[in-house]
């Protein structure tokens, strides 16, 4: 999976001491986005499509990637996110020089993503609310450009859906597709995955993941509301809240404890899932469930539960047990997963910032004309925490078939910033409908 | 290293502007003095935190002087000190007292307001556990920010009338060598370190403690004081604080359940380093977490004399807790 470039720097700078010969040379065919680039100054030209926290943060690790990729463009629906984005970047003195957004390439509204990638960009960073992945990540592979992606990556099954097909086609074009499901690119958990694919603790029986936390960023009271402001913006602003923008709990967080779930089973599916959720703590507005257990059928019995609450004031964890016929494999109970049993095992190594690791990999792809592909990977392990979803909301068991067919479009194709967002009542069990 | 992806509420609350600050430390300063009088002896004593069942407790220090620094470059020159009285905690402080810090509702201020203590600036909420599975109920706080240690020391203050801060670099060492230049030993009866630890930090008070009625001063986990990382200067001293003038590096002590016993020594120093931080997945990085550094913890002092209201400030706001990134 990996293409690993101990002397990354090291490349790019001679890459661009000796750009004369780079310009003709094989470096770049077969790489329509970044000649442009490269036939001016060997930059690579990034977008950045949401720009909170983890957007700017995603901007300053591709810019510490490569010492001549550039911040170009930016986009938003709040010029305020776009403001507070750019002041922190610029305040990092090893990036700012290359933080070069002009007034003409911030880019506000719902459109503001096409405008950006129509700006000259090379590589588009994705780090919207969920529900709108889908179509932007289409709209990138359309015109051509490289992308990280941050997880997840749909909060429904026909997003899913676009989302294979997009990847597909992002495989042909031989661009650069990177997943935020970031444990994948973190180096403790790849040791720690090979021990356990390798036989360590023998077949695998069961998993159990949890992913007990405190809410995240909770509806506030309606009163907090501005007056004028309408309902697609009180939405948007407050999209944690609601199922198609975020996909709920089990599909925003827990995703990565769900991803692991996927990794550790081969990447292959499940045959089906039952689960129980539901909300306990009172919301005005919003109609996510505050707690998730799902329990996954695989292929000989083997089993994978998955637990998420978000509820103030309860017992916190975030872990991964593992257990095999010969022996048990635990992350996230002290600081290095351990294995017991015929192997006894713990991880030990050098660290480093998987973060950045995503990047620095996306980068030198892009480099090196060896494109990675996390497209399918990061669809099916989103589909497999939506699988978890429906069977919750649903209270029926759910097949694989089932939710990758699944008709239940959450996330419309056509939003009013003036009027109001479609939104399904919370759910519940044995009366909401599979769709 | 355990990476629990550590989403934090987004943003930064916007600092207080430094004419307010002032005026609630004087608050804080008052509440101190009006107190004062009734704990003049310096005698071992037991704190609750107030409308909690959560105790600590402070041994005195008494006023003296050692030889500080030791064998390695930068233990070096060793020069002579000379401190004040204070008391300090005899362990460091738990996950228990510090989540009262972290969770207003847990220390029952959302039921009964004290805007003296909730003009104290607080640590972003994080959404997930922070002690990657080590153990919460008597086990030590780690992963804090100087910063964060500073403004629970302003909270404590605030919270008990007492004046609280993190100890400087002299003082810490003073406390760790509790009047005696011999090193404990065995050294495995008075610490967890790699060797003893099983890859984890443990309860605090467990093992036994110095001469001077303080536990884990060396091992379990590192912990913060209050001066930068700088070289030491050759004349004698008294009182002596290095304030910091950029974010990095400040001096840690006192080494953790992840270093080899050879590291655990009262004159060894560690400098805090940016990487401490670096999977903080959000932009701007939080001035209240150190997400790498699962071995980081910090205890607490109380000084016999109490300073002025200026020093208090001086004390709690570091003005260095910003990245420079």
């Amino acid at each position: 999976m990996e293409i690993v470039d101990p002397n990354r720097r090291g490349f790019v700078k001679s890459a661009a001491g000796s750009l004369g010969a780079a310009l003709g040379a094989s470096l770049i065919s077969g790489f329509p986005a970044v000649i442009s680039a490269q036939t001016v100054t060997n930059a690579i030209k990034v977008g950045l499509v949401g720009c909170g926290g983890r957007g700017t943060g995603a901007a300053s690790q591709a810019l510490h990637a490569d010492d001549y990729a550039e911040l170009t463009a930016v986009a938003d629906i709040t010029q305020s996110q776009v403001d507070n984005s750019l002041r922190t970047l610029k305040a990092i003195s090893k990036i700012a020089p290359r933080v070069k957004v002009e007034d003409t390439k911030v880019f506000l509204g719902l459109d503001a993503y096409r405008k950006l990638i129509d700006s000259g960009v090379d590589v588009v960073l994705l780090a919207t609310p969920p529900g709108f992945r889908p179509s932007h990540l289409a709209a990138c592979i359309d015109a051509n450009k490289n992308v990280f992606c941050e997880k997840p990556v749909s909060t429904d099954a026909p997003g899913i859906r676009a989302v294979l097909d997009t990847s597909e086609k992002a495989r042909q074009k031989n661009l650069s597709l990177v997943a935020g499901f970031c444990w994948r690119y973190s180096g403790m958990i790849q040791d720690t995955f090979q021990q356990l694919l390798s036989g360590a603790i023998g077949k695998q029986v069961a998993y159990y993941a949890t992913y007990y936390t405190n809410p995240v960023k909770p509806m506030p009271p309606a009163s907090e509301r501005p007056a004028g402001m309408s309902d697609t913006q009180w939405t948007l602003k407050n999209w944690y809240n609601f199922v198609a923008v975020c996909g709920d709990s089990l599909v925003e967080q827990a995703v990565h404890s769900v991803d692991k779930v996927a990794w550790a089973m081969g990447d292959q599916p499940p045959l089906s899932c039952v689960g129980v959720g539901g909300r306990t703590i009172p919301a005005e507005g919003g109609n996510i469930y505050d707690h998730f257990e799902v329990n996954y059928l695989y292929p000989n019995g083997v089993r994978a539960f998955v637990a998420n609450r978000q509820i103030e004031g309860c017992y916190n964890e975030n872990s991964d047990y593992i257990l095999g016929s010969e022996g048990a494999l635990t992350i996230g109970r002290g600081p290095a997963p351990r294995i017991t049993g015929k192997t006894n095992w713990t991880w030990s190594g050098q660290k480093y910032d998987m973060y950045q690791r995503e990047h620095d990999l996306l980068f030198a792809s892009i480099r090196h004309q060896k494109p990675i592909n996390d497209g399918k990977r990061m669809a099916t392990s989103t589909l497999l925490a939506i699988m978890g979803r429906m069977a919750a909301y649903t209270g029926q068991e759910i097949t694989w078939d089932m939710a990758l067919n699944s008709q239940e479009k959450l996330f419309p194709d056509t939003i009013d910033w003036e009027g109001s967002f479609p939104m399904n009542p919370r759910a519940q069990p044995g009366v909401t409908k599979f769709v | 290293m355990i990476v629990l992806l550590l989403l934090f509420a987004a943003g930064q609350l916007p600092a207080k502007p430094a004419a307010t600050e002032l005026e609630n430390v004087r608050k804080i300063r008052e509440r101190i003095l009006a107190r004062q009088v009734s704990n003049k002896s310096m005698q071992p004593y037991a704190v609750t935190v107030p409308n909690t069942t959560v105790e600590y407790r402070m041994v005195p220090i008494p006023a003296g002087q050692f030889e500080m620094g030791g064998s390695k470059p930068d233990e070096q020159p060793q020069h002579q000190v000379t401190l004040d009285a204070f008391w300090m905690q005899t362990h460091e402080v738990t996950w228990d007292e510090y989540r009262l810090f972290m969770f207003a509702k847990q220390a029952g201020e959302v039921a009964t307001k004290d805007e003296t203590v909730d003009a104290v600036s607080r640590p972003t909420r994080p959404y997930v556990e922070m002690s990657f599975g080590m153990g919460l109920n008597g086990f030590p706080a780690i992963s804090m920010t100087q910063h964060a240690a500073n403004k629970y020391a302003q909270w404590l203050s605030a919270k008990t009338g007492e004046f609280y801060r993190l100890p400087t670099e002299a003082e810490w060492e003073y406390a760790c060598r509790a009047g005696t230049s011999a090193a404990p030993a065995p050294l495995k009866e008075y610490a967890w370190y790699s060797a003893n630890s099983e890859g984890k930090y443990q309860k605090v008070a467990v093992k036994k403690p110095n001469t001077w009625g303080l536990y884990d001063m060396l091992g379990n986990v590192m912990e913060w004081t209050l001066d930068a990382y700088a070289p030491y200067q050759s004349s004698a001293q008294t009182e002596p604080w290095v304030k910091a003038t950029k974010p990095y590096p400040q001096s840690v002590r006192g080494g953790s359940w992840n270093d080899p016993a050879e590291q655990l020594h009262c004159a060894s120093r560690v400098p805090s380093d940016a990487s401490w931080k670096q999977q903080d997945p959000q932009l701007p990085k939080s001035i209240w977490y150190e997400t790498d550094a699962q071995w980081l913890g910090f205890r607490l002092i109380r000084p016999a004399k109490v300073p002025s209201a200026e020093e208090m400030l001086k004390y709690w706001n570091s003005g260095v807790e910003h990245d420079e990134q």
